[in-house]
């Protein structure tokens, strides 16, 4: 009976360590892992963008003929896919809304006035013997969405309609990649997942000197004087900034927010000496020594301890008397008309003469205003730069007329737009694969609800932002995009997500058996015990029975 | 002859010289950075790993005079070795015998000092994941432009590196790190220089693109210190980092000496140990990568070829120029909401399961429950 008892006794507590003590074991040092879309992050990865742009082409008068004019189909689809290394993207021109007009002077006058919905494009095809472009100009590109394209000449594009369409479909693209995005462009913004890119060296410097997507940027103009005994220098930067600098963020304002600042720095040299050339008695830099230049300086600038977002300088030198008037001279030794050079990424640097001023033998320190308007058209060029707005040369023929009062036209910040877009959701989507990725390979993360909670919210947005751009609304996809970026870099960059101490198995071993051992050498044991005591009861049953 | 075959060689020179500065225009964008960054860290504290706290320093101080300004730099220094109350020469701290290089000088930027520097915040920093409260000198805010130059020295073994004698980082995590910022895209090249005992173990793991590393010693080999100073009364320096700071005390911003030379630093002969390197992450060839790719900042310049016509004139500003001061109410911000804190309900823990101490005390009672009791309830178990 006593042995009954023991027996039961052990096999009681085995049982209880394995059912009840091994889940319990498990549950409590199992990682806490919310869960995560993992089957449409791997969906997005695969990233398929439509671009669609509406391009509405209206013929003026003596384009068409009438019997042309009443055949003209209303809509015609383009479609262009690219492979960008693996991912595809197709622009879709849909749909091109052909039409006629008896004035094209009516009508540009009336689409100054309106507004189009960003995106869109109309082009205005005009006869060959309109007298509305200069002589060798093919096409002129407005300040707001709107294009003007001389049509061939009769013998060129032929009689039929067939043939003035065919012969419209490669010029209209052309004026749509000037204006709208072409392959290129695409490129560049996808050159976060292109691992190399070949190239030329433009392409290269083009995508290395604008800054990346970011949800805002810092400005910091700063004005150097490194001889405050000869120049007392006064510069009405909150005006200027006021007048000429805020109409432009103002316009990119869908695209990020922007914060500026300004200071002024005293006894702040330049790291190089300044050569003096006899022959125009002034003193040089070279474009091989302003490399140098800018770390010196730097150190000098402050920043603004809050924010992570990307800053641009904007740095303004008046050169001291001594060493007036300064004159940049690039390669060739010829002077540089803005007397400025810009570094991808940082900002720009204009030296500005002050020497005109004043005289030899005026009693310094002397009083200088300093014409901002100059200054501000500099720094304006280099701004938009640096945001990457400008765009490569137009091809020939082309006449694009100069930005207006904000500095930027209309289709150029359609440009940025588009490639903006395309940039945010490549990135949010390599983020979230990446995190998805690695939130498999390690089993050791915990994943918070918040962490999920973002994850999802980024897949949400990034699919929106992808339907909207095939339906073409290009604000929205930007806003879709922004949101995506968001949620998707707090998802990567939570804190909580750090990497789990990496513990080599012997740890684990050297960790686990001095608890569990003593504990299961003695249920072992008893049980070995108890199944051999059956065994022999067994056996010894046996032969009773034979 | 002579003169006129000498004159033909002077003539060749000044030719290809004139190749040369086209080449160099064109170098302009091979490397494919526009901004540096340098983590610098030591990991060992306590008077006697002065040597350590010097090497970092003397890298944080030729990577400053090459150009990389404060701003691009986080500094971890695990101990304060300048103003240690054994150090005979307060607020200095020495890498050279005889005292003759201060390499504390009097504008040192430390980011990450004492207890901060743990394994925890180099991961951080390294893969971006810092609370939002942190300010902008502890953040290594670095993107795919960046060429980042990442050095730790301290105390190390085979595989691992030790940080304030209390934790280790493991190669693999360390690998991971570097990975994830490739995945994140948080530098364009990497420049990984480990100076501890074993240094090679660490970077035997990596697999990530554009990683090179270069340690000072092989698996199973010790680094070890350079000279001691009387005075001081301990090491100065070690070894691979006097002869790297010697080396790079040479290189000027606008120099052309590329890696294959920082590989010749320390040989044998004056290290004791076998300085090793790793290439093949590497991209590109390693004798076209400048030293200052990675130790200094020259930066990439553009000249600015177009302006902007702006003829308006200036808005004058009319709230400016009102001549009363304006008066604004502000209300002081409760900081501190001490009402809430006092009737803040305590936090829920999680329950953790016993830990050992009470699991050996359960046993230890059941085992004297059993002795009183009998020993032969005992016997039907063992």
């Amino acid at each position: 009976l006593q042995s009954v008892r023991g027996q039961l006794a052990a096999l009681s507590i085995a049982a209880v360590v394995i059912i009840v003590g091994v889940p319990l074991w498990w549950r409590t040092t199992e990682t806490y892992r919310a869960w995560l879309p993992v089957s449409q992050i791997k969906e997005l990865a695969k990233l398929q963008l439509h671009l669609s742009a509406d391009v509405e082409v209206v013929f003026a008068r003596g384009t068409v003929t009438p019997e042309q004019q009443k055949k003209v189909p209303l809509t015609q689809t383009q479609n262009m896919e690219h492979r960008v290394d693996g991912d595809s993207f197709n622009a879709i021109l849909t749909p091109m809304r052909l039409s006629n007009s008896a004035s094209v002077e009516a009508d540009l006058s009336l689409h100054t006035l309106s507004e189009s919905p960003s995106g869109s494009l109309v082009v205005y095809v005009i006869p060959e013997s309109s007298s509305l472009l200069p002589q060798n100009v093919d096409v002129y590109i407005g300040q707001r969405r709107t294009a003007l394209l001389r049509i061939g000449s009769q013998m060129r594009v032929g009689k039929t309609l067939e043939q003035l369409l065919a012969h419209m479909e490669p010029r209209i693209k052309q004026v749509l990649h000037v204006m709208s995005f072409s392959h290129t462009d695409i490129t560049a913004a996808l050159s976060n997942r292109v691992r190399i890119s070949p190239g030329n060296k433009e392409s290269i410097a083009d995508s290395m000197r604008a800054f990346k997507s970011s949800p805002g940027y810092e400005i910091t103009f700063s004005l150097l004087n490194p001889d405050p005994k000869s120049h007392r220098l006064h510069w009405d930067i909150e005006g200027a900034v006021e007048t000429y600098i805020q109409p432009l963020l103002t316009k990119l304002s869908p695209v990020a927010n922007f914060s500026i600042d300004s200071q002024t720095l005293y006894y702040a040299m330049l790291g190089v000496n300044p050569r003096f050339d006899s022959s125009r008695s002034t003193y040089t830099l070279n474009a091989d020594s302003l490399a140098h230049v800018i770390n010196p300086v730097e150190a000098r600038l402050g920043s603004n301890a809050a924010s992570s977002n990307p800053v641009l300088n904007f740095l303004l030198y008046i050169p001291d008397a001594h060493h007036s008037p300064l004159y940049i001279h690039d390669h060739k030794k010829q002077q540089v008309p803005t007397n400025a050079f810009h570094s991808p990424r940082w900002g720009g640097i204009m030296v500005y003469n002050v020497n005109e001023f004043y005289e030899v033998d005026t009693v310094f320190p002397v009083d200088i205003n300093i014409d901002m308007a100059k200054v501000m058209g500099v720094f304006l060029a280099q701004l938009r730069l640096l945001l990457g707005v400008q765009s490569s040369t137009p091809p020939p023929g082309f006449l694009v007329a100069p930005c207006g009062n904000a500095g930027l036209a209309d289709w150029e910040l359609d440009r940025l737009m588009w490639s903006r877009s395309v940039e945010n959701i490549a990135t949010a989507t390599t983020t979230i694969t990446s995190l998805a990725q690695l939130l498999d390979q390690i089993g050791n993360i915990v994943i918070n609800d918040n962490i999920a909670q973002q994850v999802s919210s980024a897949v949400t947005s990034l699919q929106l932002a992808v339907s909207e751009l095939e339906a073409g609304n290009l604000g929205f996809a930007l806003q879709y995009s922004k949101e995506a970026i968001l949620s998707s870099e707090r998802a990567f960059f939570d804190p909580s997500l750090l990497h789990l101490l990496y513990f080599p198995d012997d740890q684990k071993f050297a960790i686990y058996i001095p608890l569990f051992l003593p504990m299961c050498v003695p249920i072992l044991l008893s049980l070995l015990k108890i199944v051999s005591e059956a065994r022999q009861k067994h056996r010894e049953k046996k032969p009773k029975k034979d | 002859m002579k003169i006129h075959h000498f004159l033909s060689l002077f003539s060749t020179y000044f030719l290809v010289d004139g190749v040369n500065i086209e080449d160099r225009a064109g170098q302009f964008f091979s490397s494919g950075h526009t901004n540096n960054w340098a983590v610098l860290v030591c990991t060992s504290r306590f008077w006697f790993n002065y040597r350590h706290v010097a090497n970092t320093l003397s890298v944080y101080r030729s990577v400053k005079r090459l150009g990389i300004p404060d701003s691009h730099i986080v500094l971890m220094l695990a101990d304060d070795m300048a103003c240690n109350h054994r150090n005979p020469k307060p607020a200095t701290v020495f890498s050279h015998k005889n005292m003759e290089l201060n390499v504390y000088g009097d504008d040192v930027e430390v980011d990450y000092r004492g207890y901060e520097v743990t394994v925890e915040n180099f991961l951080r920093i390294l893969t971006g994941r810092l609370p939002p409260s942190t300010p902008r000198s502890k953040r290594l805010l670095s993107d795919d432009r960046s060429n980042i130059l990442i050095y730790l020295t301290g105390h190390g073994g085979n595989g691992f590196l030790k940080f304030q004698d209390s934790e280790e980082i493991s190669n693999v995590e360390l690998a991971d790190a570097f990975e994830q910022m490739w995945q994140k895209r948080r530098y364009n090249e990497l420049l990984f220089i480990i100076d501890t005992c074993q240094g090679a173990s660490m970077y035997e793991r990596f697999y990530s693109p554009n990683l090179m590393a270069l340690a000072s010693s092989q698996v199973g080999e010790d680094s070890l210190s350079h000279q001691p100073d009387l005075a001081i009364g301990v090491h100065l320096m070690d070894r691979y980092t006097f002869y790297l700071l010697e080396f790079l005390e040479d290189i000027h911003p606008a120099s052309k000496t590329n890696m294959n030379d920082l590989f010749k630093v320390c040989p044998k002969s004056q290290c004791v140990s076998t300085p090793g390197h790793r290439t093949d992450l590497f991209l590109r060839d390693p004798g076209s990568v400048l030293i200052t790719d990675f130790f200094g900042s020259v930066r990439k310049v553009e000249l600015t070829m177009e302006t902007i016509n702006l003829t308006d004139p200036i808005e004058q500003l009319e709230s400016a120029e009102s001549g009363e001061l304006q008066k604004e109410m502000h209300t002081y911000a409760d900081q501190l909401p001490v009402s809430e804190i006092i009737h803040q309900k305590p936090k829920q823990k999680d329950w953790h399961p016993p830990d050992g101490f009470i699991l050996g005390l359960w046993t230890l009672i059941l085992l004297v429950f059993f002795q009183t009791y009998g020993v032969k309830h005992l016997k039907h178990i063992f």
